[in-house]
């Protein structure tokens, strides 16, 4: 048979013909001439060195064997977390992202034919507020590293003239290094400050760090090693200052359940929404959040969605306050960002609404609660303590006499994923792993994990 | 195309037909959209301690799955798409979002995996990443890419402060970014960011850098020049080597913003214009789906002389075949985001590269460039072209020929939704008075081209004949223009319960 001209892509619809007609238009006799304003020097003279084209089927082919490469939650009973969790999915969420409406349209410029992503952001910001206890979202940042990122500097434009950054040692590893990253040509100085054998932010220590040159002070809560912190205090602290206070959220879906940073004085919460219907996805797309006290909102960066009316006195929805943004204030703008992520924003509004006032209390409450009983269970095991005593949500650090490694190694010889090493970011905690339970873990999983690690140990100890 | 009679009957729609009331509007109390199964383990009570246990999150929503759906179906339907139709944003490159894409990053291995699991654990993962980025070396002609940056302005910042360091590391870092007037407006910012004053650089007269311009600004003060190849006037900067040369010889470097890679991808490398540093938005050329407004990614490509100080850890292949993240990178800027950026976004990209192969990706930028070409010739005249120079992709008109019968750019781009686009980019860039901003990528056929044309072309009759109809578009959209000076001076961010 005559085979079809293999340079006729299946994405790109205008075949010969067309090509003919349209250059015809045009007035000139190829293609390659439109290009004659690249100087012939630094035009490629071959083909990309690149495989394909592939059919979709050589594509299924190889990234579905390169999925299977990964050891992951699909065979594995996992208990990772760590600021990526895996929650509850439900099935409306991602179905709802494929409509092409949501997916395939661009930034809302055009407000009278992007409605349906303008008022569901309206929504996202809306449940953020409620969720936060603060007054102000935006339609979202990169993630929730970037977002504290976002909030230092916006904390530095309200407290002006000072330099001193106070952050938490528990605050996300990776989160502390990105902000080290984002300011390291500012001028500023990060004073980290580490923890008490309870867990919690060492509120002494906080103290001596809180000089009157201390802009911000960024804690999280549940903090890295799965402790709740004790916000009240560390609000005095801070205020005792003046600097602004920055509460960071991992685990999105503690806001179900504990009291929000608001209700304790924050001025900024920050984090990261991906436990609300996002798949951990080796890290993104996710969708940080930022949510301000109302006097700060013309300092915020980011897109905000406000209501309004059209002509005909119809409620709608626009995007707002630009002046702020880049594209209006260029170098002197709130931030640089202008993509950010809305369709993760879309997925946690749809989550959010889903799951609704109860639904929210009762996964966190069952996270919780399911925790408590994996963390009791494991205390009454000799050879285990629970690093720290605090007051936890759904995550917990176990100590063994043994490098978190090696214990770890043997779990995953049975099929659990049995946590984060916390030596990867404390070095001094080679023997400890960060533990995290969700609504997902049965009674009876729970109950394997304790059993598989209680051997692992025992094997050890011989 | 809608007729005047049309619109005119529209009154006869029910006010708040196409309206959807908020998701808080729709609550009632006892309805519920989910269930878990009962709680297995013994309940503990007293788990939080005094004070920190919320009672209820307050006017949060109660509604059922089906009013869920219906909900954002209903909301999908006020939005237009690229799947409906061309979407000429120009500098966006609103191009077909392959379904492939979607489900392969869907894939069960993939999407489940944890940032946080070690090396061995996700050895699919970090191939597929090495393999992401030795395509883009190729493309760009780059000797490493970063794959961090979750966004073109991200990948500016990384870039930026790329930069800054290597010259930090010969003992000045140096004081300004040199930015073009025609530039986008992140790339100032990511110059403040990064830590530096941006001076502006004014075009010539073909929309370009001006080489003279460039000579009298250069320093040894300034760290580089930002430019976008090709510029925002869709016109390529066909000096870049002489500009790379000015650059070099003080020390500076060239960086190059990429998000006009769709019109020369396949036909000229970046790496072999002498330019350091390129980001590229795949969410733009490479096809991932805009989202509404993201996710994106934005990796960075740089020279050999900036390699060791691009963020850690970077992906490495070993001589058995293995890979691994490396972290030991003394120079580095750091890290420019927890985990490993945008993963799921890459794998969408990578998809798009294997679908279109060598030949593929050179045929995107001359289709890309012929339809550009096309919209052009059949509009110029009608349109005023304000730069004359040959453009690729995308192509810049004006609304000068309108404005004395006192119709805009706005208008005209409102006017355009009446007819079924989505409307260009608008009042940029800004060295353009009224800039009508057209870029239709190399998804759209001959036929939604015309279309577009036709309708433009009837646009600039209105504007002669009924120049009202015009200014008081659109007509036949969900809402009609909005007061957007009310959402500034009374800001109304979120619901509240009235």
């Amino acid at each position: 048979m005559t085979l079809p001209d293999p340079n006729q892509h299946r994405y790109i619809p205008n075949a010969d013909q067309d090509v003919k007609e349209m250059l015809a238009v045009i007035g000139v006799d190829s293609v390659d001439r439109l290009f004659d304003s690249i100087p012939n020097e630094v035009k490629l003279q071959r083909p990309l060195e690149i495989p394909g084209p592939w059919s979709e089927i050589e594509s299924r082919r190889w990234f579905r064997d390169l999925a299977a490469k990964n050891k992951s939650a699909v065979d594995h009973l996992s208990f990772l977390g760590g600021g990526a969790y895996a929650h509850y999915q439900p099935a409306c969420v991602d179905q709802l992202l494929l409509r092409a409406e949501f997916l395939t349209s661009y930034t809302p410029y055009q407000p009278e034919v992007s409605q349906g992503t303008l008022q569901s952001i309206f929504e996202y910001q809306t449940h953020q507020c409620l969720l936060t206890g603060l007054d102000v979202a935006n339609a979202s940042l990169y993630d929730g590293s970037t977002a504290l990122c976002e909030a230092v500097l916006l904390a530095e434009r309200v407290v002006k003239n000072r330099t001193k950054i106070v952050i938490a040692k528990s605050v996300h590893p990776q989160y502390n290094e990105t902000v080290r990253t984002y300011v390291q040509n500012l001028g500023y100085e990060i004073v980290e400050v580490g923890w008490t054998n309870d867990g919690r932010v060492d509120i002494e220590e906080l103290r001596r760090a809180c000089t009157d040159d201390v802009f911000a002070v960024a804690v999280q809560s549940p903090n890295f090693l799965g402790v709740l912190e004790d916000y009240d205090s560390i609000a005095t602290v801070a205020n005792g200052v003046g600097a602004v206070k920055i509460a960071v959220i991992t685990e999105a879906t503690s806001l179900g359940i504990l009291t929000p940073p608001g209700a304790h004085g924050f001025d900024i919460c920050v984090g990261e929404g991906q436990a609300w219907g996002v798949p951990p996805q080796f890290g993104g797309p996710y969708v940080g959040f930022m949510v301000v006290r109302d006097a700060l909102k013309r300092h915020m960066p980011g897109r905000l969605v406000g209501e309004t009316v059209d002509v005909d006195g119809r409620r709608a929805y626009v995007l707002t306050l630009a002046t702020r943004e880049q594209h209006i204030r260029r170098g002197k703008a709130t931030s640089n960002i202008c993509t950010n992520e809305a369709l993760i924003a879309l997925a946690a509004n749809i989550y959010l609404s889903l799951m609704g006032k109860e639904g929210l209390r009762e996964v966190a409450w069952q996270s919780m609660q399911k925790a408590a009983y994996l963390r009791d269970r494991l205390r009454a095991i000799s050879s285990i303590t629970i690093a720290f005593g605090g007051p936890i949500y759904n995550e917990f650090v176990v100590r063994t006499p043994f490098p978190a490694h090696e214990i770890l190694r043997d779990l995953e010889h049975d099929k659990i994923l049995g946590g984060i090493p916390l030596g990867n970011f404390y070095p001094d905690h080679k023997n400890d792993f960060l533990v995290a339970v969700t609504e997902l873990h049965s009674r009876e999983q729970l109950d394997r994990y304790v059993s598989v690690l209680s051997a692992a140990i025992s094997r050890e100890l011989r | 195309m809608t007729t005047v009679e049309e619109q005119e009957t529209a009154s006869a729609v029910p006010q708040g037909a196409n309206r959807e009331g908020l998701i808080f509007e729709h609550s009632k109390r006892g309805r519920r959209g989910y269930r878990l199964p009962a709680l297995d383990v013994p309940e503990q009570s007293g788990l939080l301690p005094p004070g920190m246990a919320r009672n209820e999150i307050a006017n949060e929503v109660e509604v059922s799955e089906v009013d869920v759906i219906r909900h954002f179906t209903r909301l999908s339907k006020l939005n237009v798409s690229i799947d409906a139709g061309l979407y000429p944003l120009g500098s966006c490159t609103m191009k077909h979002n392959p379904r492939l894409n979607e489900e392969l990053a869907r894939t069960p291995g993939f999407a489940l995996s944890h940032p946080l699991q070690a090396d061995h654990q996700v050895q699919g993962n970090l191939e597929l990443l090495w393999n992401l980025e030795q395509t883009l070396k190729a493309i760009l002609g780059m000797p490493r890419v970063t794959l961090q940056p979750v966004a073109g302005a991200h990948g500016e910042l990384t870039g930026i402060l790329t930069i800054h360091k290597a010259l930090a590391k010969t003992g000045n870092a140096r004081k300004y970014i040199l930015i073009p007037d025609s530039a986008h407006g992140t790339n100032p910012a990511s110059a403040a960011f990064a830590g530096y004053e941006v001076k502006e650089l004014k075009s010539n007269s073909r929309g370009t850098v001006d080489l003279h311009v460039l000579e009298q600004n250069m320093s040894e003060e300034v760290a580089a020049l930002m430019v976008t190849v090709p510029n925002t006037l869709g016109v390529f900067e066909n000096e870049i080597r002489q500009m790379a040369e000015i650059l070099h010889r003080k020390g500076a470097y060239l960086y190059c913003d990429g998000a006009n890679l769709n019109a020369f991808v396949g036909v000229a490398r970046p790496g072999d214009m002498g330019i350091d540093v390129i980001h590229s938005n795949l969410h733009k050329t490479f096809s991932t789906p805009h989202g509404g407004g993201g996710p994106g990614a934005g990796p960075v490509g740089v020279s050999e002389k900036l390699v060791p100080f691009l963020p850690t850890p970077t992906v490495e292949r070993r001589g058995d075949g293995t890979f691994y993240l490396d972290h030991d990178h003394p120079d580095s800027i750091g890290r420019m985001r927890a985990f490993n950026g945008n993963f799921g976004v890459l794998v969408r990209a990578l998809t798009y590269m294997r679908s279109m192969g060598p030949e593929g990706l050179r045929r995107i930028a001359q289709i890309a460039v012929l339809n550009a070409n096309y919209i052009r010739a059949r509009l110029k005249g009608t349109y005023h072209l304000p730069y004359d120079a040959p453009s690729l992709h995308e192509v810049v008109f004006s609304d000068k020929n309108q404005t004395p019968h006192d119709v805009h750019t706005l208008d005209i781009a409102k006017r355009l939704m009446d007819y079924g686009f989505h409307p260009p980019t608008i009042y940029f860039p800004l060295i353009v008075s009224g800039a009508l901003m057209i870029e239709p990528t190399e998804s759209e056929p001959k036929e939604e081209l015309d279309a577009f044309c036709d309708a433009m072309l009837a646009i600039a009759r209105e504007c002669q004949e009924r120049p009202e109809l015009v200014r008081s578009a659109p007509h036949t959209t969900p809402v009609r223009r909005l007061d957007e000076a009310k959402a500034a001076r009374q800001p109304i961010l979120r619901w509240r319960r009235t």
